[in-house]
Formats: structure tokens, C-alpha cells, sequence
């Protein structure tokens, strides 16, 4: 079965090609990691610990390890010395505090759902009908859960570390030579706002359950791994349990989404590993969704203290950021870095002459964070575009209005900002006015007039969110400059092969993005190849050597900048032996749509055929290597910069709390665009993310540290029901850090969509004098702020995303809880 | 163990499973059907979507014992005689799946959805698909492929590859 695809006139970059991933996904002939099964499989199964906070007095596994088909089973004290610690890539000050993370707890577990003993059997259905078998006797501890708490060392996640604080991190413009003092600032303000936000505990929730099968039956320890960072995870794999990097191989085969969620190094790919290597049979362990909600790492979960001074003309002089950012139990592969990412963001598209970000990373008993859709990104748009809503509020401007007063203009390209950053490009009043002529924003407005001064029942709210956010992740000398781990380039080969195919190997690692038919696009337009005739390879360590992998929308930026570097210098090996080949000088060749021909005649090869003329070596010139082939690493100058104008009309139903959503437009600016399908289908997927964070979404725990939306019942995915169809479209101001031009797409959805959507809500409450409602904006948390203005941010968040769970219900369940 | 008799994806099967066994391992674990697979523990999702005797399960949510002598159609049956079917096509030319992983059952459920509901409006594509969780579309392009489909269906129009996908 093939699906025929038209061939669009002209060149590849910029068409809509329909995926060459498709075909397999949409018949069910997938590789997802669960889908692998090798003679001899055994399967794991975990034991997790109930308890947020607790010593593990005793573990008894005989009547497990006496169960049917069961091989072995695994303590944290029968891989003490064997499991290492898991890594921590980030580590963002000298001073950094952290509590080593073992992959099976020895004596202590520190959040609920960490792994105290595993069951290794010949079914997955044995596995765990024997981990229930494991007895295990707990101390419970007192446990540290909540963030502000936290802070106060009220009580302590890790004793032993005698404070809650991992690190504190400050961004000053002043002491960066970059901008004003922000006092100065804020005590020459004529106009003063401080909000406290609430960035609420999120859970990635990629579709496809995490799994890993390891086999050890060969030279090299093979990993499959449903991972987005297959290079990342073999380096760390080695480190930590000190096997030769030469010894592994990874392969992430499909991937079922990411989102950041499989952007780690796990507890679960350690113990797949060595329970391979302990029973020398290949193993795998599969997550269950229960699971994958509970110990997958979690997002966001921030306190945000924002100060904005301002003129009274609404020219804003200077923002002050006081973050405290929930790391959770552990550090994880970029944990402490994740709200380090925001901090130069947290000026927007505005030219503020102060700023200063202070961040305080704590230690909690509960699931530890890490990067998720946007990374620090959205938590810094979401302040800044709340905060000009509201300065926009206190001086009764338009939102749009008071943005436009304050942000770059797109003479002003290049443009450094008061954190350093040179923007290279961008246009924001473009984007703005095209998107305000999509949505109707004038005639809206004037419905929303009618509807309040007729006391409609149901308020129409519009919200606005303007964004840029650094991608292209990441030039290396500025991640060394922050003490991140590794580099930021990317790594591509082109192979000639002598058929006229060709290989494009790429370092970064799809799990849904479209990598393959996108590089093909730019290989073949780079080459004059069709795009039929060319394969994309990845995701393996064995065939893609050299690579780091896929997040914080670098892929094509970085990654499809190599594939130019690497398809360049292909044509450049191809020159010689052309020249040679037609009997010219190599100054007279011309390369040309897959052509080289001598200038001035019309002698020329194709490029296949040199492909073949190269591999066979019967006619090389003298000192010429045979093939074609050419490796490439892309490290950008600069990150790139996309930018976007959101605009979103909610209906608002005062008597109720419910929101509908009317009409949402996107206009984005990502650079040049290799393939618009592709873009949209980004930008959609990223629109409903943030939407859902705004709206829906919450990891909720009860007051002993349980995770009560353990399940797709109560952690709010939304469906088809919940959400629209979009309104989209772009504008395009090419990046000029990389030589595509192209700015970066995976996470500008997410990014903007947040404070757009909640700004509408706020908006259709301005009547009822309704300055700020709690993310996510349910509608019990809409009545509440409708009817006493205080609640919507002021009350303990889990009583009022779970109202079915009373203080009588969570007193039950722990008295009663698992033992 | 209990023996059962199943026509999965045209092909009789018959096997001996243990009653507890569900649908979705049956045909993943024991006749290698990985097409479909499994998303949640809760029957939320709708990844694992099959059809029974031509209707919309979620294959998590029925015991293998349930199906004997019924007729299973996974994602890897849909297709006939090497020909997509109209919604697998739409899904592809309207970039309706990223990473794919809810797609199987997506699709399934909007055949049935489709064999219902001929000409489904935009509210009531919706709400057919509620019981099916995507993460990476936001369902525009879903809702959208679904539209085409319907518009192609009992003729000849989506099963051409004309035309792009907006």
C-alpha cells in the first residue's frame, strides 16, 4: 500500500507536503517501544510508595519472589551500590543543593509514587499480580507540600539537607550593565502594580505511555526507550552506571509524544538496564497511565511576585520578578534550568529600561518537575501579558493600546533588551493588525459594550496576549554561560548513496513533529533531489551517532540548519570530481538544481550520477577520497526569535461560571516556513495545551500528598468537546541566525495561548469589578470570583479544582490509605 | 483458561486465554496485533478502539472471552485489498495525526462515527469523538479529516489524492 502524493510545482521548502510518516501510524504497522517483543522478554512491574514523606522500615518480597513465573525481584538495598544517581544536567549555582535521586529508594522515599521495589516476571500480568505481593512497612514522615511553605522550611523534604532551598538565581539589569536599577524604578513610579500568579502544577500527559526495553544479549546493551533525547539518555546512561558509552546503543523507535514529559533520564530506564543485565534476558517495563500521571515528571508549578512601574501615560519603566519555583523531590535532567529559561523572557516584546528576576528553587515531597510545552516561557509570558492587562485596566487603555506604546518596533530590529538578548527580528504591529482583522475586534468590542450595558447574563470576555520566546536552543557559549551540562549544536550527515538515494541522518529525535518529511524538504530543495528519493534516519544511536536530540523548538532551527551544512558540503566533494569527470576546471562548475554543469556549455552530470561515480572510484582525480558523504554540526550565533499576536473571545456565563469559547485567532511569526502543514498543526496542538492550562488542567494533591487526578477521569486532557477550530495564519520575518531563516514552531501555542485565554475571562468579568482568577479559570472558581471579588486567587487551590474532595473525603483516605 | 473463537481482521482465530484477559491483550499479546494499542488504565482514552461485529469498542473495556464468536476489525483490517479506507486517507491529506499514537483509535472511531452519522455537523463530530484523547492535533485537523471523509463518503472524491489539505 502506498499513498500517492501530487507533486507540488516548484521548490519543496515552503509546500504543504503531506507526511511521509503517515502511512505506517494510519495502518497500525507502528514501533512503539510496547510493541517490541524479543524471545525470552521478561517484564517488569514496580512497587511505588504511597507515602509522600516516609522511611521504609522493611520490605519483605518472599511471598513475591515464591510467586508463579516470577524471575527476580529488586530493593533499592540489592542495587545500592550498582544504581548510581540519577543526573542532573543543570545545575544552575556553585552552591546548588540536591538530594541524591536513586532509581529504587534505599531507606527513604520523598514523594508518592516513588519506586521502592520491582518485580521482574515472564508476563507483564505476573509482574504485577506479584507486586502486590510486596510487603512493605513504612515510617511516615512529615512531608513538605506546600510551595510557599516550602520556602519557609516549615518543613523539611530533605532532612538531611537542612533547608528546602536548592538554589537562588538572580537576574539584575543594572549588575548586567543591561539596563536601570529597578528601585529606582519602582520608587520613581507614577503608577505601581504588584500581582501574586499562580502557575499551577501540570502533568505532560503525552499519549503514549513511557516504556523501555532493554536487551543485553549482544556486544552492546541495546535501549529502546520512549524518549525524545536518545543521544542525552546514552550519555547518562554510561555516567551513571559507569558502563562504557561504547557499550550502549539507544534507539528511540515511534514515539508517542513528548512534550518535555520524555525529555529525562528515568528511574525506570535504570532499572529496566539492570534488570537485563542482572537476569541477562532481555526486559521491559511499560508504564500504566495511573503511573506515567503519578512518576512522570510533572510542569510549571510556580509562585510568581510581579512589580510593574510605569509612567501614568502607560510607558512602563521597570518589572521586578520574584519567582519561587517548585522543583519537587529531585533535581531531574534540567529541573533547576527550566524556570532560568523564563528569565529572560519575562520582558516580552517590550522595551523596559529595569528588570530584575530573582528565582528561589525548593524542594517539595512530591513529584519532581521539569521541562514541559514552553519551559519558563510560558510562565514568563503569562506575568508580563496578565500584568499589561491590568496596567492597561488601571489607566483604562485598550490592551492592545497599551502593548503597542510599549513594544519594539520593527524599525527598531536589531534590538538588545534590558536582559541582553539581541532580538534579531520581528513585527509585531503586523501580526497584531492582521490578527485583529481576523478576529473583528472592533465589532466585537462593541458587542461586549452591548451585552454589559444590557446586564446580559452572559458576558462576552476578550483576550489579548502578545509573545516572543527565545528558541532554536541553544547557542553553546551561552548554555556554558549558565552552567548548563552540554552544547546546543546539532549534528547532520548527508549520504550519496550510489542508487541516486539519499540518507539524511539527523541528531534530532521526532516523536511527532514531522522531522522526516520536513528534512526531506530541505535536503531536496539543498540537493535537487526528489523528495521520494530521500530517507530520513534517527533516533537511533548506532546509525545516528552524534546528535541532542528534540525540545525547546530546536529541531529544525538547529537540526535543519546541519542538514544545509551537511547537503552543502556534499556539493562542495561533488565539484571536484565533476570538474574532473567533464574535463573542466572546478571554477567553471555550476551546481543547479541537482545539476553540475560547466559554465557556459551544456555539459553537465546529475547528481546521482556522481553519487555513482564517486562510489565506484574507477575515475577519481588524484588525492580525492571515493563518496559523497558529508557530516555537518550547526552551532547557532544567536537563538531565534518567533513572535505572535493571540486574540480570543470567550462567552462567560455569570450565572453559572461556564465558559465557551467563540473564536480564537493565532497569528504567528516563526520565521520562514518549511512546510505550513506541518506549522499549523504545531501551533494547533500547542493552542489547545495552553488553552487547557488556562481552563482545565491541574495536578491536584490531597492533603497527605496523594495525587488525586491520577487519572485521565480527574487530570482534564481536553476532548474534542471541550475545544473550536482555530482561526490561524502567519507573518514573516525571516530569522537571521540560521541559514533557513526559520525561527521555531513546537512551542508558541502553548506560549501565547495561556494568558490569552485567561485575560478573556478576566475581561468578561471587568463589570463585576473581577481583577484576576486563578488558573485553571473553572467555573467554580469564576462564581466565586463573580460573587466575592477575593476568591478567584486567594483560596487554597486544591479545594477548589476538586471540590468533590471535602476535608472529610481526604481525612478518610489517608486514615484508610494504602499501608 | 478458556477457549475462544474470534474473526480478527478476516482471519479466524482461536485461542486459549485466561478469563480475566482483555480484549486489547488478547490482540496485542497473543495474536501480535500491536496496531492497536493502550493509552490509560481507565477506559478514558480511547486509543485501544476496535470494532465488534462493525461497532466501536474500546478493546480495554471488553474481556477477550466477550468476543468469542464475534468479528474484530483493528486498524491493521481497515484497509481493503491494499486500498485505504476514506477515513485513513483524510486523516493523512488533512495532517490529522503527529505522533500517532491515539490514531488507530481515532480513526476507528470515526468510522463509526461516520457509519452513524453520514453527515455529521462540526458540533456532532465533536462530541462522537469525545471518547477519543489526542494530545498533539488539538483536533482541529481531526474534526477536519472527519469532514472530508464525510463529504467523500460513497463516493469516489476522498479516496483521490486530490487537492491539499486546507
Amino acid at each position: 500500500m502506498t499513498v500517492t502524493e501530487d507533486r507540488p510545482a516548484g521548490k519543496e521548502i515552503g509546500s504543504p507536503r503531506k507526511r511521509k510518516e503517515d502511512q505506517r501510524l494510519i495502518t497500525g504497522r507502528t514501533k512503539f517501544t510496547d510493541n517490541i517483543q524479543l524471545p525470552g522478554m521478561l517484564h517488569l512491574a514496580m512497587v511505588r510508595s504511597p507515602f509522600a514523606h516516609a522511611t521504609i522500615t522493611n520490605i519483605d518480597t518472599a511471598e513475591a519472589k515464591a510467586a508463579p513465573n516470577v524471575v527476580m525481584v529488586l530493593t533499592g538495598a540489592d542495587v545500592a551500590d550498582e544504581q548510581g544517581a540519577l543526573p542532573c544536567a543543570w545545575p544552575i549555582s556553585e552552591d546548588q543543593k540536591a538530594q541524591p535521586h536513586p532509581s529504587i529508594a534505599v531507606d527513604r522515599v520523598a514523594f508518592a509514587g516513588e519506586i521502592v521495589a520491582v518485580v521482574v516476571a515472564r508476563s507483564a500480568a505476573a509482574a504485577r499480580d506479584a507486586a502486590e505481593l510486596v510487603d512493605v512497612d513504612y515510617d511516615e514522615l512529615p512531608a513538605a507540600l506546600d510551595l510557599k511553605e516550602a520556602a519557609e522550611d516549615t518543613v523539611l523534604a530533605h532532612p538531611d539537607l537542612g533547608t528546602n532551598k536548592s538554589a537562588f538565581w538572580q537576574f539584575d539589569s543594572a549588575g548586567a550593565g543591561t539596563g536601570s536599577a529597578i528601585d529606582d524604578a519602582i520608587r520613581d513610579a507614577e503608577i505601581l502594580i504588584e500581582r501574586e500568579y499562580r502557575q499551577q502544577r501540570l502533568i505532560p500527559a503525552f499519549m503514549e505511555p513511557r516504556s523501555f526495553a532493554v536487551d543485553p544479549t549482544g556486544e552492546q546493551i541495546t535501549m529502546w526507550s520512549a524518549t525524545q533525547v536518545p543521544h542525552i539518555l546514552k550519555l547518562m546512561l554510561a555516567l551513571t552506571l559507569g558502563i562504557p558509552e561504547s557499550k550502549l546503543r539507544v534507539i528511540a523507535p515511534d514515539v508517542g509524544g513528548g512534550f518535555g514529559g520524555k525529555l529525562q533520564v528515568t528511574p525506570e530506564e535504570v532499572i529496566t538496564l539492570l534488570a537485563a543485565r542482572r537476569t541477562g534476558k532481555p526486559c521491559k517495563y511499560t508504564e500504566t497511565r495511573s503511573e506515567s500521571l503519578m512518576a512522570a515528571h510533572h510542569g510549571r508549578d510556580q509562585w510568581q511576585k510581579l512589580t510593574l512601574a510605569a509612567k501614568a501615560d502607560g510607558t512602563v519603566t521597570g518589572l521586578k520578578v520574584d519567582l519561587i519555583a517548585n522543583m519537587g523531590a529531585y533535581l531531574g535532567l534540567v529541573t533547576p534550568g527550566v524556570p532560568i529559561l523564563g528569565a529572560f523572557m519575562f520582558n516580552g516584546i517590550y522595551k523596559f529600561p529595569a528588570y530584575q528576576f530573582n528565582c528561589t528553587n525548593v524542594f517539595t515531597n512530591m513529584t519532581w518537575t521539569d521541562a514541559y510545552r514552553g519551559a519558563g516561557r510560558p510562565e514568563a509570558t503569562y506575568a508580563i501579558e496578565r500584568m499589561m492587562d491590568q496596567l492597561a485596566l488601571e489607566l483604562d487603555m485598550d490592551p492592545v493600546e497599551i502593548r503597542e506604546k510599549n513594544w519594539i518596533k520593527h524599525e527598531e530590529f536589531p534590538f538588545t533588551t534590558v536582559c541582553g538578548l539581541e532580538y534579531d527580528s520581528g513585527n509585531y504591529e503586523a501580526a497584531t493588525a492582521r490578527a485583529k482583522e481576523m478576529f473583528g475586534y472592533d465589532e466585537l468590542r462593541a458587542e461586549q459594550k452591548r451585552r454589559r450595558e444590557s446586564n446580559d447574563p452572559v458576558q462576552l470576555g476578550i483576550g489579548v496576549s502578545t509573545f516572543t520566546e527565545m528558541c532554536g536552543l541553544a547557542p553553546s557559549r551561552v548554555l556554558g554561560s549558565l552552567n548548563y551540562g552540554a552544547g546546543g549544536w546539532e549534528h547532520a550527515s548527508v549520504r550519496m548513496l550510489p542508487s541516486g538515494k539519499v540518507e539524511v541522518v539527523t541528531g534530532t529525535s521526532p516523536h511527532g513533529q514531522g522531522h522526516v518529511t520536513a528534512w526531506s524538504q530541505i535536503a531536496a530543495d539543498r540537493l535537487g533531489v526528489p523528495f521520494e528519493d530521500i530517507e530520513v534516519l534517527h533516533g537511533d544511536t548506532q546509525v545516528s551517532h552524534k546528535g541532542l536530540d528534540t525540545y525547546g523548538s530546536r529541531s529544525l532551527v538547529v537540526g535543519g540548519s546541519a542538514v544545509v551544512a551537511a547537503a552543502d558540503k556534499v556539493i562542495e566533494r561533488a565539484k571536484p570530481i565533476a570538474a574532473h569527470l567533464l574535463e573542466a576546471s572546478v571554477n567553471d562548475i555550476e551546481f543547479k538544481d541537482g545539476r553540475f554543469s560547466v559554465a557556459g556549455t551544456d555539459k553537465g552530470m546529475a547528481i546521482g550520477e556522481l553519487a555513482l561515480a564517486s562510489f565506484s572510484a574507477h575515475n577519481l582525480p588524484d588525492g580525492v577520497e571515493p563518496g559523497l558523504d558529508a557530516d555537518a554540526t550547526f552551532d547557532p550565533a544567536n537563538f531565534s526569535f518567533p513572535h505572535g499576536t493571540h486574540l480570543c473571545a470567550l462567552e462567560v456565563d455569570t450565572e453559572t461560571g461556564g465558559v465557551k469559547m467563540r473564536k480564537y485567532v493565532a497569528v504567528d511569526d516563526v520565521g520562514n516556513i518549511v512546510n505550513p502543514l506541518l506549522v499549523e498543526g504545531q501551533v494547533h496542538g500547542g493552542l489547545v495545551q495552553g488553552i487547557a492550562q488556562a481552563l482545565w488542567e491541574e495536578a491536584v494533591h490531597d492533603s497527605s500528598g496523594t495525587l488525586v487526578s491520577a487519572s485521565f477521569v480527574d487530570y482534564l486532557v481536553p476532548t474534542a468537546a471541550d475545544t473550536i477550530s482555530f482561526d490561524t495564519d502567519r507573518t514573516v520575518t525571516p530569522s537571521t541566525s540560521n541559514p533557513l531563516g526559520t525561527k521555531g514552531v513546537g512551542e508558541a501555542g502553548t506560549i501565547a495561548s495561556t494568558p490569552c485565554v485567561v485575560n478573556a475571562v478576566v475581561d468578561a468579568l471587568k463589570p463585576f469589578g473581577v481583577i484576576d482568577v486563578q488558573m485553571p479559570c473553572t467555573p467554580e472558581r469564576i462564581w466565586k470570583a463573580i460573587h466575592d471579588r477575593g476568591a478567584g486567587g486567594a483560596d487554597p487551590t486544591e479545594g477548589e479544582a476538586m471540590p468533590h474532595f471535602d476535608e472529610k473525603d481526604v481525612a478518610d483516605r489517608s486514615e484508610g490509605g494504602a499501608q | 483458561m478458556t477457549r475462544i473463537n474470534v474473526k480478527v481482521d478476516g482471519a479466524m482465530c482461536s485461542d486459549d486465554v485466561e478469563p480475566r484477559t482483555l480484549l486489547v491483550h488478547y490482540l496485542r499479546e497473543q495474536l501480535g496485533k500491536t496496531g492497536t494499542v493502550i493509552g490509560c488504565d481507565t477506559s478514558n482514552c480511547g486509543a485501544c478502539t476496535v470494532h465488534l461485529d462493525g461497532r466501536s469498542v474500546k478493546s480495554c473495556n471488553v474481556l477477550a472471552v466477550q468476543a468469542d464468536g464475534h468479528e474484530v476489525t483493528t486498524i491493521e483490517g481497515l484497509a481493503t485489498n491494499g486500498e485505504l479506507h476514506p477515513v485513513q486517507k483524510a486523516f493523512h491529506e488533512c495532517h490529522a495525526l503527529q505522533c500517532g499514537f491515539c490514531t488507530p483509535g481515532m480513526i476507528m472511531q470515526s468510522v463509526d462515527l461516520l457509519n452513524e452519522n453520514s453527515d455529521p455537523s462540526e458540533e456532532e463530530i465533536r462530541t462522537g469523538l469525545e471518547g477519543n484523547l489526542c494530545r498533539c492535533t488539538g483536533y482541529h485537523n481531526i474534526v477536519k479529516a472527519v469532514q472530508q471523509a464525510a463529504d467523500g463518503a460513497g463516493s469516489a472524491a476522498v479516496a483521490s489524492t486530490s487537492g491539499g489539505a486546507s
